[in-house]
């Protein structure tokens, strides 16, 4: 699973849909691997004011990554800035989490990551 | 022709086996191809976007996405939800480029508000019309289904779901739980009263289409006639209602049906002074 759409993902459990901690999901024993990806600098800069970049911080400094600026760039100074835009293109769309579960920050639930698939399936009492 | 739909769950039907049965039928490869490509005509995305594939499968679809080129205004970034675990191992082994979870539409769509410029789903979403538990309900399933689903969408994104109702009863059900989760919706139909009639569901948030209105999305489209069957006069507004009215009845029963619950269905008797007895 890409860095990516764990940015967009919640968790799925009905009582969380009102709290704030159910994002981001956190990531627990990742196992990380490189893709690699052609870069795509207008999907990026279409992207970019969606992320929301305190929980793409947040799961960076989870995963080991070295931190990123406290302000996301605007997206005329991505597509300017070669080096920013290689490095939010390795973050976002090559680092892929193979293996590992995600935890919610509010219920606690863990969803397990195989082979790159989380499992998002629920029991039906928490539907 | 047999429906598997009235058989078994889609998590028990689509088996190792019947997966690659799916993905390697050319005969299936060419039409979902086809769907596909309507589909994304429908959507009219003019630059790379990022796509839901609801109902992924083994990625037929969403290889198509990936593979858009950059002058029309591709390729896209997609994410696929899929109930069938083999469905994904076959994608896993084709190794599509989108990103899978293994998830129940009819649990409702885990992405934070806005997340996606659009949504495609191919032959996917008349699974929901069946419930395989007594804990839930096709009503029930649907409504949550078009809440995450308009909710995960961005402020004039679009929708269009291709699906194979079974009969004018399941396309209305559908619809109208589109409508009632704030979608404008249309139903687009190639080939009517053939034997290939194939139906797009098209959905749209906010006022995306031109003025709002969902018959804008195919202004320009060679050979598509627009059938509107919309009541010209708007309803009376609030507070004009009378209570115990047929018309209030008739609210009251949409608002429980909106709920999940099962809700007799309405018909000349509705609302009407039961005759004296003696």
């Amino acid at each position: 699973m890409k860095v990516l759409t764990l940015n967009f993902l919640t968790c799925a459990v009905k009582s969380c849909k009102s709290s704030s901690d159910s994002f981001p999901l956190h990531p627990k024993d990742a196992e990380l691997a490189k893709d690699d990806v052609e870069i795509n600098p207008q999907l990026l800069a279409n992207v970019l004011p969606r992320l929301d970049w305190n929980a793409l911080r947040t799961t960076s400094t989870e995963l080991g990554f070295p931190s990123l600026p406290d302000q996301p760039p605007s997206p005329e100074d991505l597509t300017a800035d070669e080096k920013m835009l290689q490095e939010l293109h390795s973050l976002l769309m090559e680092t892929q989490i193979m293996e590992g579960k995600l935890v919610c920050g509010h219920c606690g639930h863990e969803y397990a990551i195989r082979e790159g698939i989380a499992n998002f399936l629920l029991p039906s009492h928490l539907v | 022709m047999s429906r598997p739909e009235d058989t078994l769950a889609a998590d028990v039907h689509y088996d190792d086996v019947e997966a690659r049965k799916y993905t390697t039928s050319s005969r299936i490869q060419t039409i979902q191809a086809s769907m596909t490509r309507r589909a994304l005509e429908l959507l009219d995305l003019p630059s790379p976007s990022l796509i839901l594939d609801i109902g992924c499968g083994s990625g037929l679809s969403g290889e198509i996405l990936s593979q858009i080129p950059p002058d029309e205004g591709g390729p896209h970034a997609w994410v696929g939800m899929d109930i069938s675990a083999s469905m994904l191992d076959i994608a896993l082994q084709r190794d599509v480029e989108g990103d899978l979870l293994l998830a129940d539409i009819g649990q409702g769509v885990p992405f934070r508000a806005g997340t996606f410029d659009a949504a495609i789903s191919i032959s996917a979403i008349q699974w929901l019309c069946n419930a395989e538990s007594s804990e839930t309900s096709p009503a029930g399933r649907l409504s949550r289904f078009f809440n995450g689903l308009y909710a995960s969408l961005k402020r004039g994104g679009r929708a269009v779901c291709q699906f194979y109702p079974k009969n004018d009863v399941q396309k209305k059900m559908i619809t109208s739980a589109a409508v009632k989760a704030g979608f404008g919706a249309g139903l687009l139909e190639d080939d009517p009263d053939t034997k290939n009639v194939k139906v797009y569901l098209v959905l749209t948030v906010g006022g995306s289409a031109a003025d709002g209105d969902i018959t804008g999305v195919v202004e320009g489209m060679e050979g598509v006639d627009v059938l509107d069957a919309r009541r010209k006069g708007k309803t009376t507004g609030k507070g004009e209602i009378k209570k115990g009215s047929k018309t209030w009845i008739i609210k009251k029963k949409e608002q429980m049906e909106r709920k999940g619950k099962v809700v007799k269905a309405t018909s000349k008797y509705t609302g009407r002074k039961r005759r004296i007895q003696f």
